[in-house]
């Protein structure tokens, strides 16, 4: 018995010391990028769509980022933050990476942000959108960089889309954390000053896959119903609402419809109209270029957890065609990333100067349709209005925008609440 | 009596661990630093579980209210950032201690797996409150502190760091190793045997749990002060189930009912899970193998180990572990 366990003692520092063995080498023009995402746990499928579409970028350019190459060292987070934070540690200190990237959970991105300052390290955020990092708190992240978005950038121009359809009073149901309140919050700041009422706020814990106790308790006299939902929630929500017999007209922020999850949705969510600065469906060259080459290689639609980790890659490349392939430090480096224009797939992409995107921002009904010469019929999230460069702080103006609080459960008040 | 050669055997490899861990890369002095906090926890654990045998499954509370009253206190009213650090620490011990004397109250009625469903629901009313209390603990995203403090030393630097958390894993060792052997001590793990029987020949058996448990949550609490700034984020998923059920592991793994264990057992836990992640993808497979092995073949943990060594013949020692009954 105890020649068993000391076998597999024996065995996992054979493991080690190979693991260390690979470790080892490295050329000098290698950027080394630093890529936390949850691999396993239910946010699994965002996290390989980010994999996926960096990797795509990195072959398409042969790894050659104008004559240095990338290293890429991925990390599985499972999209809990204080796990994220350690792996942030472990690749800053032990794999000397120029850069961290990645995060889904808004709250990841709040709590990876204090690492990079700590440890004078590039982070980039393609996905996690927690509003302040770029707005309130810009200044204490000076190393921080968003090629994704803030959670209530696409939602301030959806408040005004909302109230042209009508719509008087909506229920609003989100994820229980900071990127279910910071989009409802940009919702119902456009939608109320145009005249809408929110006229409830439901929130479900993160991660809620029953819905039946929060599905009886919406309002009936409500226009129409607003949902975000994230991971595997997205799947279910609409499924038991529709089981629920809503004949409400139902709204909501990218994530609730996005392409991670859409292929496995059934016709319950058609008709349901979303708001992102990505489809799948987006009626572009680049875009059925895009679509077609990543499903050739992943055998799936690329959802906008793919298009943002491919774009940044676009975006690094850009600047390491400035330096001449020569990395030029982390101060250097966010200087230089904010300043490029990118012409993307998801449409041309800026950065404002706090470090967040100026980005076109779509509204997409779900569809069934056939696309981009696929023969078969399937969801896809067709474009129906497109607002044009639009910045986090939609039409407010920075300084104004930044005297309110940060969008919470609380803010802005539910003045309409019943 | 536990033999004088093991306890310098401790001492040998505390000094070692103290001296080697400063040469170590930067990130294993972190997880280093991570284990020896862990193993408090887990040490406090051991004496519900391996003395007292009281399976807990909320430990991660203590934990979690002294991490939140670091984090609250450092960021709301900027305290515990200088010398007040020690007065943080006491305050931290003192509520973890009074969270479990509430606890206890309910929980020590309760034995086996009663016991075990009691302290769970607890662990998780900890859980919610870290959740959802959102104007206090920031709900989902948690607290970011400030830095660590800093009073003439710099606890910024990770190996004054680790020295800090050395020196109160080796005082809590320390104490807890007294309590053992204490007439308490005795006590408790008489309580283990046969409560009836204690009982019976007059002793107050739930006080002595009920203050087990509450030194157990003064220690948890003590350990969470050192995780939030170990950690410089503090969020509910540190309060989550998973980690009491991390704590239970380390113990069990390690050997319940010997304090060392816990203490092994965590620095198992945290390499397998922290270290060798990062070297191979399957390393689940392989902390979920040495689990089923310690409890398939080895019931007294990996401490057992040593114990069956000396049994086996080894030439040390010998008289004693002929005198030493079984744990």
């Amino acid at each position: 018995m105890i020649v068993k366990s000391s076998r597999t003692l024996v065995a996992g520092g054979v493991a080690i010391a190979i693991g260390l063995l690979g470790m080892s080498g490295a050329v000098a023009e290698e950027i080394r990028v630093g890529f936390i995402a949850p691999i396993t746990g239910p946010f699994a499928q965002a996290g390989k769509d980010m994999v996926n579409g960096w990797e795509m970028y990195a072959d398409e350019v042969k790894n050659d980022f104008a004559g240095a190459t990338t290293k890429f060292i991925l990390e599985d987070d499972q999209a809990k933050p204080p796990v994220g934070v350690l792996k942030a540690e472990k690749l800053i200190r032990q794999d000397k990476v120029h850069m961290i990237m990645g995060g889904v959970l808004a709250s990841t991105g709040y709590a990876l942000a204090p690492v990079s300052t700590r440890e004078k390290t590039v982070y980039i955020a393609p996905v996690a959108a927690a509003d302040d990092l770029t707005q309130r708190d810009a200044d204490k992240y000076p190393y921080f960089v968003r090629t994704g978005w803030t959670s209530s950038q696409p939602t301030h121009p959806f408040g005004e889309w909302a109230c042209e359809q009508g719509y008087k009073r909506i229920v609003a149901i989100a994820a229980d954390y900071a990127f279910g309140y910071e989009t409802v919050g940009g919702f119902q700041k456009t939608f109320e000053a145009c005249g809408g009422k929110i006229i409830q706020k439901i929130w479900p814990p993160l991660g809620t896959i029953d819905f039946g106790p929060f599905i009886p308790t919406m309002k009936q006299d409500a226009d129409a119903i607003f949902t975000l939902m994230v991971g595997p929630m997205s799947l279910q929500f609409p499924k038991q609402l529709a089981a629920a017999g809503n004949k409400k007209p139902v709204i909501g922020g990218g994530t609730s419809y996005d392409e991670f999850i859409l292929p496995s949705m059934g016709d319950e969510v058609i008709g349901h109209i979303s708001v992102l600065q990505y489809s799948a469906a987006l009626d572009t060259p680049k875009n059925a270029a895009f679509v077609t080459k990543y499903r050739e290689k992943y055998g799936k639609v690329p959802s906008y957890f793919s298009e943002t980790t491919y774009t940044t890659g676009l975006m690094i490349r850009e600047v390491m065609k400035q330096t001449g392939g020569k990395w030029p430090g982390t101060e250097e480096f966010v200087k230089l990333i904010s300043a490029v224009k990118v012409d993307a797939v998801r449409g041309p992409v800026s950065l404002d100067d706090m470090r967040n995107p100026v980005h076109n921002i779509y509204i997409k009904k779900v569809e069934r349709k056939k696309m981009f010469g696929y023969d078969k019929e399937e969801l896809w999230n067709t474009v129906i209005k497109t607002y044009p460069n639009v910045s986090q702080f939609w039409k407010f103006g920075k300084t104004e925008f930044l005297k309110q609080p940060v969008y919470s459960r609380d803010y802005p008040p539910c003045k309409f609440c019943e | 009596m536990t033999g004088r050669n093991k306890v310098w055997v401790v001492v040998g490899l505390l000094l070692a661990l103290g001296i080697v861990a400063p040469f170590t890369n930067s990130f294993v002095i972190l997880l280093i630093t991570r284990a020896l906090i862990l193993a408090i926890l887990a040490m406090s654990l051991d004496i519900l579980l391996g003395f007292a045998g009281l399976p807990s499954l909320g430990q991660a509370a203590y934990l979690g209210v002294g991490a939140y009253l670091t984090a609250i206190l450092a960021t709301k009213y900027n305290f515990g950032l200088g010398w007040s650090f020690w007065l943080v620490i006491v305050l931290g011990i003192l509520l973890g201690a009074a969270t479990a004397a509430f606890f206890g109250l309910f929980a020590i009625r309760a034995s086996g797996v009663y016991f075990l469903m009691i302290t769970l629901a607890f662990g998780q009313c900890v859980w919610g409150l870290a959740y959802r209390w959102n104007s206090m603990t920031g709900g989902d995203n948690g607290i970011n502190l400030p830095g660590r403090p800093a009073f003439g030393i710099q606890l910024a630097n990770d190996v004054t760091y680790f020295y800090v958390v050395f020196g109160f894993f080796v005082v809590s060792l320390l104490m807890l190793y007294v309590l053992v052997q204490s007439p308490f001590g005795r006590s408790l793990e008489g309580i283990r045997e046969r409560e009836v029987r204690m009982r019976i020949l007059g002793y107050n058996t739930w006080l002595h749990k009920y203050i087990a448990f509450v030194i157990a949550g003064g220690f948890g609490g003590l350990a969470g002060v050192l995780w939030a700034h170990a950690n410089g984020h503090v969020s509910p998923e540190d309060v989550v189930l998973t980690t009491s059920v991390d704590a239970l592991l380390m113990v069990v793994l390690g050997g319940p009912g010997t304090l060392v264990g816990g203490v092994i057992g965590a620095g198992f836990v945290v390499f397998l899970r922290e270290y060798l992640s990062t070297l191979v993808p399957w390393w689940q497979y392989v902390l979920g193998g040495v689990y089923v092995l310690t409890i398939l073949y080895l019931p007294g943990g990996l401490m057992g180990i040593l114990e069956r060594i000396r049994q086996s013949g080894a030439p040390f020692d010998k008289p004693e572990a002929a005198k030493k009954p079984a744990t």
